[in-house]
């Protein structure tokens, strides 16, 4: 007759994790490959404006970032609350853009020189006296590909 | 002799680690996509000419004039309206579809791909903003305007393809847009009294 066996204290099969390793690698792989570290450390502060009918910036290593907004916290004390450009890590002039985009596009492959594409991200409630001023320069440094960087708005 | 035995490494940390390191980037980095609202600035002009040439004979009724105080208030042909009516005006005078005469000339030719198409090919949207103006107000009034292209673009692909424009190959796209040209333009600042 067969018997049921009370089981002799069975024990439960130890799990085999030689595999998690890997997996956990190859989300890590993902996670790098797919982000990007933050480009600059901000000196401004900007709340981007919203809009509608956004595209999207395709190739990162085509664009170049200005930035204007007021100055944060701590270098409020030195340059005021006025709104200030910031270009790469300090704080520009207008003046100073022209060289900037020159020194840029310097940097960039042959091919790839007129595809520069310079993104504006400026504070939602910035004159626009600075805004033409800057578009002036860029104007003149023949970067004429520009994007204004905005949010989707999502009620009106 | 016998063969000692490499004693095997004790991999059971590895996951620990690179745990630790996937989080690690997961903090510090971003997945926001940039977006923004693609424009595309004029030649520069050159040094020797006057601001004063630059503005051609444009008829009167070719040209839609939108204008932003420093008050974020619109002017539009003249009169004044809310920045949400703005698209749907926009799009009356890019299309005329009534073939009104305040409205731009429509002048029929042949567009590759498209055949005899009816167009306002000199139409011009001007946009005059204040130094004042806020960069919000400045940019909803250039969504809506590139919106009322993108939905004129849209609309045409549907009545004439039934697909969206997005759908549509890269050709017949161009030949869309040549239809629908984006043609906003921008005034030159001027400094009204500023101490420039």
């Amino acid at each position: 007759m067969a018997k049921i066996r009370k089981s002799e204290k069975k024990e439960m099969p130890a799990l085999n994790t030689a595999s998690l390793p890997d997996i956990i690698f190859m989300l890590l792989f993902f996670f790098m490959t797919v982000t990007s570290m933050k480009e600059v450390t901000y000196k401004v502060r900007f709340t981007p404006p919203e809009a509608t009918e956004l595209q999207k910036l395709e190739k990162k290593s085509l664009v170049r970032y200005i930035y204007i907004g007021t100055p944060t916290e701590e270098f409020r004390k030195v340059y005021g609350s006025e709104t200030r450009i910031q270009l790469d890590d300090a704080f520009a002039d207008v003046s100073q853009i022209e060289d900037f985009i020159v020194r840029e596009r310097e940097s960039m492959d042959e091919d790839e020189k007129n595809l520069m594409t310079v993104s504006i991200k400026a504070d939602k409630d910035t004159r626009m006296g600075i805004i033409a001023d800057l578009k002036q320069a860029l104007r003149r440094a023949y970067a004429l590909k520009i994007s204004y960087a905005a949010v989707q708005r999502t009620s009106y | 002799m016998a063969k000692k035995k490499v004693p095997e490494i004790n991999a059971s940390s590895m996951a620990d680690i690179s745990f630790l390191l996937l989080i690690f980037f997961l903090v510090t980095t971003s997945m926001a996509v940039d977006k923004g609202l693609s424009r595309r600035l004029p030649q520069p002009l050159p040094p020797d000419m006057k601001l004063e040439d630059t503005e051609t004979k444009i008829k009167d009724r070719d040209i839609f004039v939108v204008k932003i105080n420093s008050m974020n208030q619109l002017l539009v042909e003249g009169k004044e309206m809310n920045v949400r009516e703005l698209r749907e005006a926009a799009k009356e005078f890019i299309e005329n579809p009534a073939n009104d005469e305040n409205l731009p000339v429509k002048t029929q030719e042949e567009i590759e791909g498209l055949g005899l198409v009816e167009y306002t090919k000199d139409h011009v949207i001007s946009v005059q903003n204040d130094v004042d103006t806020q960069y919000q107000a400045y940019l909803e009034v250039q969504n809506e305007l590139v919106a009322a292209y993108n939905e004129l673009r849209n609309d045409y692909a549907m009545t004439r393809f039934g697909k969206s424009y997005q759908e549509l190959d890269e050709d017949t796209q161009k030949a869309i847009q040549k239809m629908y040209p984006q043609k906003i333009s921008e005034a030159e600042p001027k400094n009204y009294g500023g101490n420039k």
